[in-house]
């Protein structure tokens, strides 16, 4: 280093001196925290004003008898209470986790199934997949409208098509044996392409090499499958687990549209039954309860399943 | 795409797996589309039929000539475009401040606000309803505009995004007296198109698909949006099916050519800010 010319690296120009510059870089530097501050504050207004102030908020009502018209009064724990008694709530529970759990493993299921069958260079594989992908767009209330008239007991075609087949006219979303599982299928039918989305992606990074060597060591197809395929695909899997389960927990729309709650409350969920009893009944102080131990499960939920995933990792890291 | 467990082999088998697969999922939009253009007589007969005999266009008539569609049509066009707009703008802005600037609580700031990307809608829609109501924005547009001016979720996108882009060009712009504002918009944004777009689309695909927040905001039917309008059109008019599917396909339509023409940036999008975020 020593052996380069000098005299190419010019010396620092001495227009001001080091305490002016020192002033200068401090004036600056503030002028760059208030533009800071200036560039998040929009964000800052609207995401703290409409979002952590609404948690607090919610939960202060929660504690409260409250109508959003009159003054309401602090009840304590009254809410919560009338709660774990009232049986709307339950059943509203109760099929909540019913549809949770038949439309989470379904579509995770199907969803992989779909992407393993579609990650092949065949002709019109790009067409399948927009075609498997396109409900996906397709708004809850559109998807609504479109099967209830689908399955509509009179005009429907589902009813039609069976009549053709020789079965009996079905009551489908009238009928409260029925209503839920179909409620699940419309939502497969728009959520599997989300999870063959990402499966898809995510079969991308599965390294060719692990395969071929496990294929060469004698692997069939089946154990390829088990043994190379699904552990590279767990923390995807884990991701799907948790976002299908989060978007299960809070269905709405789809019931509004379809069934609003009924038939005899059979598809009354409990984002549903939040909105009655704060929309409807104005009785939000017990609507925010209920929407806070929704909340509740959610989080724990959540919070169970990164746990799960940062043991993995560590499994993970450790083999490696 | 390429797949090394399946040698070249005849592919008739995958075709007649998947074909069928995919014809499945299809079949609900082609039914919609087809009995938008069926006469009344065609769709209100026991079974309806499967094919109409020719176009009959009444459906799209009557739904256009109902005093109320295009105006929630309208109504639906100005919360989804100025939502994108504003969570680019102020996005990409606030996005930027927590990437390169530094300012005294920017840490919390940000935690706090991916907090709130996990907080689940039915928990805050209350007060946020009775903070519309004390803004007075109740039944106007600015009701549903207001709370979806700048998501977290379109912040932190972006705030990745510029953390990826090297700093080198910036910091010579900023030293030869460029304000933040202009290095930020003709120097780093026209790089940024890759989280422009997933902001935009996801945005826009949010802000037209949404139900339930405009069922909380809204009561009188002229500042209804689209989804709003169709569900209780369809409780009006449920005799009319023509016209209710009619309106359903305009509803679905605009999402529809959107993913069209940009699907491989809306895949993209999906699968990218779903795995990292």
């Amino acid at each position: 280093m020593s052996t380069l010319p000098r005299a190419l690296t010019l010396p620092p120009r001495p227009a001001t001196t080091p305490a002016e510059a020192r002033r200068a870089a401090r004036r600056r530097s503030r002028r760059d925290r208030a533009t800071a501050w200036a560039f998040i504050t929009p964000s800052v207004v609207v995401i703290l004003g409409l979002s952590v102030v609404p948690v607090v908020w919610s939960l202060l009502l929660s504690f409260r008898a409250d109508d959003l018209v009159t003054p309401g009064r602090w009840v304590g724990l009254d809410n919560y209470r009338a709660l774990v008694q009232d049986p709307n709530f339950r059943t509203a529970v109760g099929n909540t986790l019913q549809y949770a759990a038949l439309y989470v493993p379904l579509s995770l299921v199907g969803g992989l199934a779909l992407a393993l069958a579609l990650n092949r260079r065949v002709r019109f594989v790009g067409l399948y997949r927009t075609l498997v992908f396109v409900p996906f767009v397709v708004s809850a209330t559109a998807q609504g409208v479109l099967f209830s008239f689908i399955l509509d007991p009179d005009f429907g075609v589902a009813n039609a098509l069976l009549h053709h087949l020789g079965v009996s006219r079905q009551g489908f979303l009238s009928d409260p044996g029925q209503a839920m599982f179909l409620l699940v299928l419309i939502s497969l039918w728009s959520g599997v392409g989300f999870c063959v989305v990402v499966y898809l992606a995510a079969l991308q990074d599965v390294p060719p090499e692990l395969v071929e060597s496990a294929r060469l060591d004698g692997a069939n197809l089946p154990q390829v499958l088990r043994h190379v395929t699904l552990p590279a695909l767990t923390p995807v899997t884990v991701f799907l687990l948790l976002w299908q389960l989060i978007s299960a927990l809070q269905v709405f729309d789809l019931i509004y549209v379809t069934t609003k709650g009924g038939p005899l409350g059979s598809t009354t969920v409990v984002v549903y039954f939040v909105w009655q009893q704060a929309f409807q009944m104005f009785t939000a102080g017990y609507g925010a309860a209920a929407a806070y131990v929704l909340a509740l499960a959610l989080l724990v939920t959540g919070g169970a399943l990164r746990l799960v995933r940062a043991r993995q990792g560590r499994v993970e890291g450790g083999n490696s | 795409m390429n797949d090394p467990t399946t040698p070249r082999r005849p592919s008739l088998g995958w075709h007649l797996l998947l074909a069928p697969l995919a014809l499945a999922f299809a079949l609900p939009l082609v039914w919609l589309l087809l009995s938008s253009v069926m006469s009344d007589a065609e769709i209100n007969r026991f079974p309806p039929a499967l094919w109409p005999d020719g176009i009959d266009l009444s459906g799209y008539r009557y739904v256009m000539g109902n005093a109320l569609f295009p105006r929630w049509f309208a109504n639906s066009l100005i919360v989804a475009v100025v939502s994108v707009a504003s969570n680019l703008l102020f996005g990409a802005l606030g996005g930027y401040a927590f990437a390169r600037m530094r300012f005294g609580g920017s840490r919390l700031l940000l935690a706090l606000m991916l907090a709130t990307m996990v907080v689940p809608f039915q928990l805050t829609m209350i007060p946020t309803f009775l903070v519309m109501k004390w803004l007075g924005l109740i039944d106007t547009l600015g009701a549903l505009i207001v709370p979806s001016l700048v998501t977290p979720f379109a912040v932190f996108l972006f705030r990745q995004f510029f953390l990826s882009l090297p700093r080198e060009i910036e910091e010579a712009a900023w030293i030869d007296g460029c304000s933040r504002l202009r290095v930020l918009f003709s120097i780093v944004l026209p790089l940024a198109r890759p989280a422009l777009a997933t902001v935009a689309v996801l945005t826009f695909l949010t802000a037209w698909n949404d139900l339930s927040w405009p069922l909380i905001a809204i009561n009188h039917d002229t500042m209804y949006t689209l989804q709003l309008g169709l569900t209780t059109f369809q409780g009006q008019h449920h005799t009319k099916w023509s016209a209710v599917m009619a309106g359903n396909v305009i509803t679905v339509l605009p999402v529809l050519v959107a993913f069209l023409l940009a699907q491989r940036t809306f895949i993209q999008s999906l699968t990218s800010s779903g795995i990292k975020g």
